[in-house]
């Protein structure tokens, strides 16, 4: 990076400039820079043109080859679509499912090791039996997509209501407490946290689910341009469609972080109460 | 474990009998079409045909050296760099929301682009499921090697001892629960994801004849695919998580 220029005193441009420096944050702007730079200097100078480009030419065919082009717009919007259908029917079964399994020490203990075990398995292996039984359209991405993002919310849910602390499930019961009220003012909140990891994680499983069914499923959507576009050596466009692909993966993952941070009253809660019952 | 009631383990048990039960009858009875699931016994002729072949041991071969090499350039690089980032503190800060940053993202996309650059062979797999473990090794190791804890440091350079006693004796026994999870995780996910770069695009390995079997409509045989790989993850995890065990308790 070049130093900018500043045109106050020096000790106190010294100063600014040490503290640009020793903050992350500019560094790693600086550092992604610079690679954005060296991949230019690259792509420009040495790489062969039949599989590398500049980053200016995969952005010029982002301009022209991506943006314009209907059909692909169109795979890329029904991929989105996919990741919004599967990812909410991984939330509504994975909760409901983690509910059931997590309701008692009994239920857990039977068929928790029946998720683990589904969980442990590699899906992967199982893809080209999904597209065998839903066919090459969004149906297959979708249930590849719920299958992989269901394990992790299932897992957190129950994980979630199996810590609640002896401690204040006696004191709601000391004040009185149903087992409605249980549920609700102490399982409930005490799960959130966890519940969030849960959907968090299941985001990002619910993407890789989608993405591997849409690359292998090689006759329409994305997976079709993809193919297309590494056949015929065109890696511009390719890079331009995969960092499509990456920013609506990045746009996802976002909407799940800032999800969790405004909706969890009860981390904030949780974290209070701890600190209130270590005093 | 919670786990292990005799009640527990019926209802399990009996899960496991359903599953098979209804199977056996849905292929049997012909309510389900045999091209998505075959019969049992189908399934199982199909099992001992495969494993006469001498294709089935090439496949396998191949994929496990695939995983080998990926999951060892993986352990290599991830260590590595995690090691040498927590060092620095500010390496660390700005480098490690970077890595964690990407790991959210599905390094799956990049699959064309590791076709595009190394071509259809085994070499596109080792490199897509390298750069797929190598970020929880890398995670993992940061997170191992951070959380030292400065008193011992500071306590047995008091007694004397120098850089690579620190090491072995002080940082290397308390990072290792954290870097045992990591290179489990890493294991799994580099396991995972070479199967899933062989079936979507590939010559040869399990993957491969996993969706070429599929492509063929032969459900017997993917379904013995299907099984050898279930069967194989499953014994690994066993294995795995044993060892992992016996590392931890010593």
């Amino acid at each position: 990076m070049n130093a900018p220029v500043i045109v106050a005193s020096p000790p106190a441009a010294a100063s600014k400039w040490r503290a640009i420096l020793q903050s992350a944050l500019w560094l790693r702007i600086g550092l992604l820079a610079a690679i954005v730079v060296a991949l230019e200097i690259y792509g420009r100078i040495w790489a062969d043109p039949a599989f590398m480009r500049p980053p200016t030419a995969i952005f010029e065919a982002l301009r022209k080859e991506i943006l314009p082009e209907p059909k692909v717009i169109a795979a890329l919007y029904m991929c989105v679509a996919e990741i919004a259908a599967a990812y909410a029917l991984s939330i509504l079964f994975g909760v409901l499912i983690g509910l059931a399994v997590g309701a008692s020490r009994f239920s857990r203990g039977a068929f928790f090791p029946i998720v683990l075990l589904l969980y442990a398995i590699p899906q992967v292996a199982l893809l080209p039996l999904v597209i065998l039984m839903f066919g090459l359209g969004p149906a297959a991405k979708i249930a590849f997509g719920l299958s992989h993002g269901i394990f992790p919310i299932i897992v957190n849910v129950v994980a979630g209501m199996r810590d609640v602390k002896e401690l204040h499930m006696r004191a709601a019961l000391s004040m009185g407490a149903s087992r409605v009220d249980i549920v609700r003012y102490v399982v409930l909140p005490h799960m959130v946290p966890s519940l969030f990891t849960g959907l968090r994680l299941g985001m990002t499983m619910t993407l890789l689910g989608v993405i591997l069914a849409e690359l292998y499923v090689s006759q329409g959507g994305v997976g079709y341009y993809t193919r297309v576009f590494a056949e015929s050596y065109n890696p511009a466009p390719l890079f331009a469609l995969i960092g499509c692909l990456a920013a609506i993966a990045i746009a996802f993952n976002e909407l799940v972080r800032i999800a969790e941070h405004n909706l969890t009253p009860g981390k904030r809660r949780t974290h209070a109460l701890k600190a209130s019952v270590k005093e | 474990m919670e786990g292990s009631s005799f009640a527990a383990r019926s209802v399990q048990l009996s899960f496991v009998a359903i599953v098979a039960g209804a199977w056996y009858l849905a292929s049997e009875t012909g309510s389900v079409s045999r091209l998505f699931l075959p019969p049992p016994r189908e399934v199982i002729a199909a099992i001992e045909r495969l494993v006469a072949t001498q294709a089935f041991w090439s496949a396998v071969t191949v994929t496990l050296t695939t995983i080998t090499k990926a999951f060892v350039i993986a352990l290599v690089a991830g260590v590595l760099t995690g090691y040498v980032l927590t060092r620095s503190k500010l390496a660390m800060r700005v480098i490690e929301p970077v890595l964690s940053g990407l790991f959210t993202i599905p390094i799956t996309l990049f699959l064309p682009m590791f076709i595009l650059f190394f071509g259809i062979g085994a070499g596109s797999k080792v490199a897509y499921g390298a750069t797929y473990a190598f970020f929880p090794i890398a995670l993992n190791t940061i997170a191992a090697f951070s959380k030292a804890e400065e008193r011992y440091l500071r306590a047995a350079r008091s007694m004397g001892a120098g850089a690579w006693d620190c090491f072995r004796h002080v940082l290397l026994p308390g990072a290792m629960p954290v870097l045992i999870t990591g290179m489990r995780i890493g294991f799994f996910i580099c396991f995972a994801s070479v199967l899933g770069g062989e079936t979507i695009s590939s010559v040869a390995g399990v993957g491969r004849n996993i969706a070429l079997a599929a492509e063929l409509m032969e459900p017997a045989r993917m379904y013995a695919w299907i099984m050898f790989v279930i069967l194989t993850s499953v014994t690994l995890n066993m294995v795995v998580y044993s060892v992992e065990n016996r590392i931890r308790s010593r």
